[in-house]
């Protein structure tokens, strides 16, 4: 099978840190991949460098079968590519609806905002996430909402627009158990629908629940690519990646 | 809790705007009470609406720069740039007024997309790289022109000058013009995509980058409108004074920033207002006139211009913090 997309041997550095090294991944059409390591292992930088933020030092993107030359979180999107990053991407002075068209308005001609239409649709998702207080519209700046909500929106502006590759970076710290279950129906969905999931976590048991494949990150390395067959319980994810990171490769 | 009612939300809704039309009426009364027979002369009034067009060119692009989270002091000399090039073609080229227009607001605009670039690929701060293009810009004006003014009386016989700074009933055109560029002004800020970027990269700009709003460019975008509202402040002035002047709209560029602040925009970007940009031009541009016309001491002028900017500020205070 093709895959959507594909890194290769990609580098990435910070001044003198090398956040990523020579890595490589790809995710099929209709599958989800767990992506795991440490903290500052490089899964945020990853995902960044995969959607557009930040320039590779090294290495290429590879959308559907070709490679990408100036890749920018804009043309991510145009490839249906949507993200739930960690910091959520939101602007809080902001109305919700704003919040959830930035960078993807619903136009007319001359770039003139659709303005009743962005409402209903913010209506709509809103009603979905299922805030609470009453005091909450689509004009609502996104700076008055609690942190489970906030998340609530960066994932529903993820959803709105159909994507062949979604991107959740720790999409469910801050949920309540509900509201985690509701991420989890959200992904499974996803992927019945044929479409594709990269998800980021910290809970292993979580990650190994709704993921087909893993690949574990370790300072900048990718240092395992496992699916199920490989690793049948969470428990021995977790023994996996103890392994590595005390396997002290550096 | 209860969902505010109609009126309260509205109220709260739109407090900046409301505020400073507060402060303008402050300002109408004060001038009221002090002097009832000049206040109701129309010769008050025509000093202001003569500056008052020139003035909210150079506020509402101020407004989107300021929500942008950035700041832009080059458009005072951007405004005799422009004008330079106006009179300048028209006089020593022999270009059709309306030619000389175009090509003056395009100068403006070329130098304010000069000012973006600079912030945007430079990476200077715009506060600094501004202060520095002011100087610079009006330095070369003082150069070029040798410090001589340049003077287009003939323009008065052609068709364009009534329609741009003629009197329709007793209102002088600019007004009309002025209020055209606040209208599409206010429709790009609030239902506009350049408008929502502009708040979108205020607010946060690697939030928008990383949702791909195009950063730089709009950033560019933004300088550039700058750099045409100054033209177009400045070819109009040059057109009520038939004269080009080496140090024309330097006066301006305090009070043109004191307009965007005293309207309600706050300084640290991401939220802003139009309709307050408005009548903050108009609390400056009485102020400046109103003053003198009342007959006080010019020597006042100065002192209750500080005065008033400052209690508008704090009275914009209620309007509350930053949401975070
Ligand atoms: N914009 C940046 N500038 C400089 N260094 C950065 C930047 N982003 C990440 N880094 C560095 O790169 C390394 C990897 O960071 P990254 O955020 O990718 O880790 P992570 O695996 O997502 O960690 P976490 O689980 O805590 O989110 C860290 O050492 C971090 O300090
Ligand atoms: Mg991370």
């Amino acid at each position: 099978m093709e895959p959507i997309i594909e890194l290769k041997n990609v580098t990435k550095k910070f001044g003198g840190i090398t956040a990523l090294d020579n890595a490589s991944l790809h995710v099929d059409k209709g599958e989800v991949v767990g992506l795991i390591g440490d903290n500052g292992a490089g899964k945020s930088t990853l995902i960044k460098t995969l959607v557009g933020v930040h320039k590779p030092d090294n290495g290429d993107i590879i959308i559907k079968g070709q490679k990408v030359n100036n890749w920018n979180t804009k043309k991510a999107r145009e490839a249906k590519i949507e993200t739930v990053f960690q910091d959520r991407a939101l602007t809080p002075q902001q109305s919700i609806v704003w919040n959830i068209f930035m960078g993807k308005e619903l136009r007319h001609p001359f770039g003139f905002i659709k303005v009743k239409e962005q409402i209903d649709e913010a209506n709509k998702i809103i009603r979905e996430i299922g805030f609470t207080s009453k005091l909450i519209d689509a004009n609502s700046p996104v700076g008055n909402l609690s942190g489970g909500e906030r998340q609530g929106v960066a994932i529903a502006r993820a959803i709105y627009n159909d994507a062949d590759l979604i991107v959740l970076d720790e999409p469910t710290t801050a949920l309540s158990l509900i509201e985690t279950q509701k991420v989890f129906d959200f992904v499974n969905n996803v992927k019945a629908k044929g479409r594709s999931v990269l998800f980021i976590g910290h809970n292993i048991f979580h990650v190994f629940d709704i993921s087909d494949r893993f690949i574990i990150l370790d300072r900048g390395h990718v240092v395992h690519k496992l699916d199920k067959n490989d690793v049948k319980t969470p428990e021995e994810l977790i023994k996996v990646m103890k392994d590595t990171v005390t396997g002290g490769k550096s | 809790m209860q969902k505010k009612t109609g009126l309260v939300s509205y109220l709260s809704d739109n407090s900046r705007p409301l505020s400073s039309f507060f402060y303008f009426a402050l300002i109408m009364t004060i001038f009221f009470a002090a002097a009832p027979e000049v206040f109701f002369a129309a010769k008050f009034h025509q000093a202001v609406m003569t500056t008052l067009p020139i003035i909210i060119f150079l506020v509402i692009p101020l407004v989107f720069i300021v929500t942008m989270g950035e700041i832009d002091l080059s458009f005072a000399s951007i405004f005799g740039f422009a004008a330079w090039i106006f009179a300048g073609s028209i006089k020593y080229f022999g270009f059709d007024p309306f030619l000389g227009l175009l090509v003056g607001i395009a100068g403006g605009a070329a130098l304010g997309i000069f000012m973006g670039c600079l912030v945007v690929y430079g990476r200077i701060s715009s506060l600094v790289a501004s202060l520095g293009a002011l100087f610079l810009i009006r330095g070369f004006l003082f150069v070029v022109s040798d410090s001589k003014s340049i003077t287009i009386i003939e323009i008065r016989d052609h068709w364009m000058y009534p329609l741009l700074v003629g009197k329709f009933y007793g209102f002088p055109m600019q007004l009309f013009w002025a209020a055209l560029f606040v209208i599409i002004s206010y429709f790009l800020y609030h239902r506009h995509v350049f408008g929502a970027h502009v708040h979108h990269v205020g607010d946060n700009p690697d939030s928008a980058a990383q949702m791909g709003v195009n950063v730089d460019l709009t950033r560019i975008y933004c300088f550039m409108f700058c750099g045409i509202g100054a033209g177009i402040a400045g070819i109009f002035s040059t057109l009520i004074n038939f004269t080009w002047w080496p140090t024309q709209g330097f006066g301006f560029l305090l009070l043109a920033i004191a307009g965007v602040f005293v309207g309600g925009t706050p300084t640290w970007g991401g939220v802003g207002t139009i309709l307050g940009a408005v009548f903050g031009s108009g609390v400056i541009a009485y102020m400046e006139t109103g003053i003198v016309a009342m007959g006080w001491s010019g020597l006042w002028r100065q002192f209750f211009n500080g005065l008033i900017i400052i209690l508008a500020l704090l009275g914009h205070r209620f309007h509350g913090n930053r949401i975070r």
